[in-house]
């Protein structure tokens, strides 16, 4: 089953735009990458830009909005994710807890919907999209 | 109080590592294996109560270690047969590891060598499945024989057989090079794709669909990738598996009746499993200009996963590729598929020409392969007598039920068309 690791990154809602890891932090995180590789769990991985280069776009009243970054009002925001195969719920939380994260850094642990997860009329409304993803 | 599901997903980290590790230090994989096994018996008891420790790792090897060293102790007491052993105590007692980081060194080195010892071609392949799932999976016994649908007692044998002939044959703890290196990824190779197969489809029983195996097949796929970035061939099968995996959601209906691939639909392809088996390819082709047999199985689901329709699939490329592989891998199998691929390339009639070629092959006397695609290139040429002979003839070798089913309802179906 496939599980989505993501890093909620402490004090990274207010990162200037042009903030970077240093290079012992990703040494080490690199090192982390390395065994989730090692057991062949690792799916795939991203960082992302600060919030500040990002956007937001919200949806009230129906019609889309666009704010750009940073967000003031948003305490918590992702800083990367990692896409891991692994066998039960509880390994994909050990592998979480093996994370070199920092201190106010959070990791919410997440399952990955699959499409027999879904009632037979979700499923009949997905037919015909096959090259959605492509 | 930790949960056993929370202990066995700890172990399912180390395990391969503590193993490989093990291998290393005693030189004796089935010592290893039971040394591991001890291991973790005592961490279900001791993490139980006590929780899990700090280090998992440091405590795994500490017990497993001691473990060994009581058994090679008795041994040297009541055989005397201390010259023997492949392994100085002493020297094993200097080796316990007091930091987590000492652990990881060379931890590559070890589970590369495990790997070719786990999978050494000196091995029946059910022995290699057997103890690569045990060694590097950390799968039981129990889990081992539910996945291949065999009795506990039959993967016990399997293993203990495997050790012993490692241990008779003098199978030295090494990491094979040059040509060697070679021919022995093959035996490795060949392990993981019969598990994931295994879990493709099973050939007997109920279960058309056994995704576990296959997703420990492609975790083992990726770790071997992981190992030799190197090897074409790792990559190649990793690739081939992704791409094949990528189909499961669709191969079956709701009611569990197996839907051939060019009737599939395919929104329920995983394209994320596409995606990363498309990426390998492409690094696989840019390291082997000529692709050898699991690239070239890789390129022709590729063939598949790039159509967006059945209708759009490119088979005069795979007509070319199982060409390719009938030179670099021959083998009445890869017939009987060029057979299907030239068919649906150049016409049935082509088709036919290849598939009759094969009529007195003894290796595919007991399958149900080659009356399937001779039933179906006949149908196709109006020949419908000859086709529902060769449908009933296939129901009649398949082991597997809801296969039977298929090909009996092709016949079935061939019937009322042909009025």
């Amino acid at each position: 089953m496939r599980f989505m690791m993501l890093m909620i990154h402490g004090g990274y809602a207010s990162a200037a735009p042009d903030a970077m890891p240093s290079a012992e932090a990703v040494e080490v995180m690199m090192k982390y990458n390395e065994e989730l590789k090692r057991a062949g769990v690792l799916l795939a991985l991203d960082g992302l830009h600060p919030p500040s280069t990002g956007a937001r776009v919200s949806f009230k009243g129906g019609k889309p909005a666009v704010v750009d970054g940073p967000f003031a009002e948003v305490k918590e925001v992702l800083g990367g994710y990692w896409m891991i195969d692994v066998r039960s719920r509880e390994e994909a939380i050990e592998w979480a807890r093996r994370c070199p994260a920092g201190e106010n850094d959070v990791i919410e642990v997440r399952r990955v919907q699959e499409m027999n997860d879904f009632p037979e009329d979700v499923q009949k409304a997905v037919e015909g999209f096959s090259r959605l993803m492509d | 109080m930790t949960t056993a599901a929370t202990i066995e997903a700890v172990w399912r980290i180390e395990q391969p590592k503590l193993a490989a590790r093990l291998t290393r230090t005693l030189r004796d994989v089935g010592l290893a294996e039971e040394v591991v096994q001890d291991a973790f018996v005592l961490a279900l008891e001791r993490w139980r109560q006590d929780g899990i420790p700090h280090k998992p790792a440091a405590w795994l090897t500490r017990v497993a270690t001691n473990r060994a060293l009581d058994r090679l102790r008795r041994t040297v007491l009541i055989d005397g047969k201390h010259r023997q052993l492949a392994v100085d105590l002493a020297e094993l007692e200097r080796a316990m590891p007091d930091t987590e980081a000492a652990l990881d060194e060379d931890i590559d080195d070890d589970l590369l060598q495990l790997v070719f010892t786990a999978c050494h071609p000196v091995l029946p392949a059910e022995q290699r499945a057997a103890l690569a799932l045990r060694m590097l999976g950390g799968l039981s016994t129990p889990q081992i024989a539910r996945a291949f649908l065999v009795p506990e007692a039959t993967v016990a044998q399997r293993i203990v057989r495997a050790k012993r002939t490692l241990r008779d044959a003098g199978i030295a703890f090494e990491t094979p090079r040059g040509q060697e290196r070679r021919e022995r990824l093959g035996a490795v190779l060949e392990v993981i794709y019969l598990i994931f197969n295994e879990g493709y489809v099973t050939s007997s029983g109920p279960d058309w669909l056994r995704a576990d195996l296959s997703n420990e097949a492609m975790r083992l796929g990726r770790l071997l990738a992981m190992l030799m970035p190197e090897q074409p061939e790792a990559i190649g099968l990793l690739s081939l598996m992704e791409l094949s995996a990528s189909r499961f959601g669709a191969r079956t209906d709701g009611a569990g009746n197996p839907i051939l691939l060019l009737d599939q639909d395919r929104s329920r392809w995983d394209w994320s499993l596409i995606r990363r088996g498309l990426d390998g390819l492409k690094r696989a082709m840019t390291l082997a200009p000529t692709p050898g047999p699991y690239q070239l199985q890789a390129m022709i689901a590729a063939c598949h996963a790039r159509a967006v329709s059945a209708a759009e699939t490119d088979w005069i490329a795979i007509a070319a590729y199982y060409q390719a592989l009938a030179l670099a891998a021959p083998s009445p199998i890869v017939e009987v598929n060029r057979a299907v691929a030239a068919g649906m390339a150049f016409g049935p009639a082509q088709g036919l020409a290849i598939a009759d070629a094969l009529r007195d092959e003894p290796r595919l006397k007991d399958t149900h392969l080659l009356p399937t695609v001779r039933g179906d290139l006949l149908a196709k040429l109006g020949r419908m007598d000859e086709a529902r002979a060769e449908f009933r003839r296939a129901a009649g070798l398949t082991g597997n039920e809801r296969e039977r089913a298929l090909l009996l309802a092709r016949a079935g179906d061939d019937e009322t068309n042909s009025g």
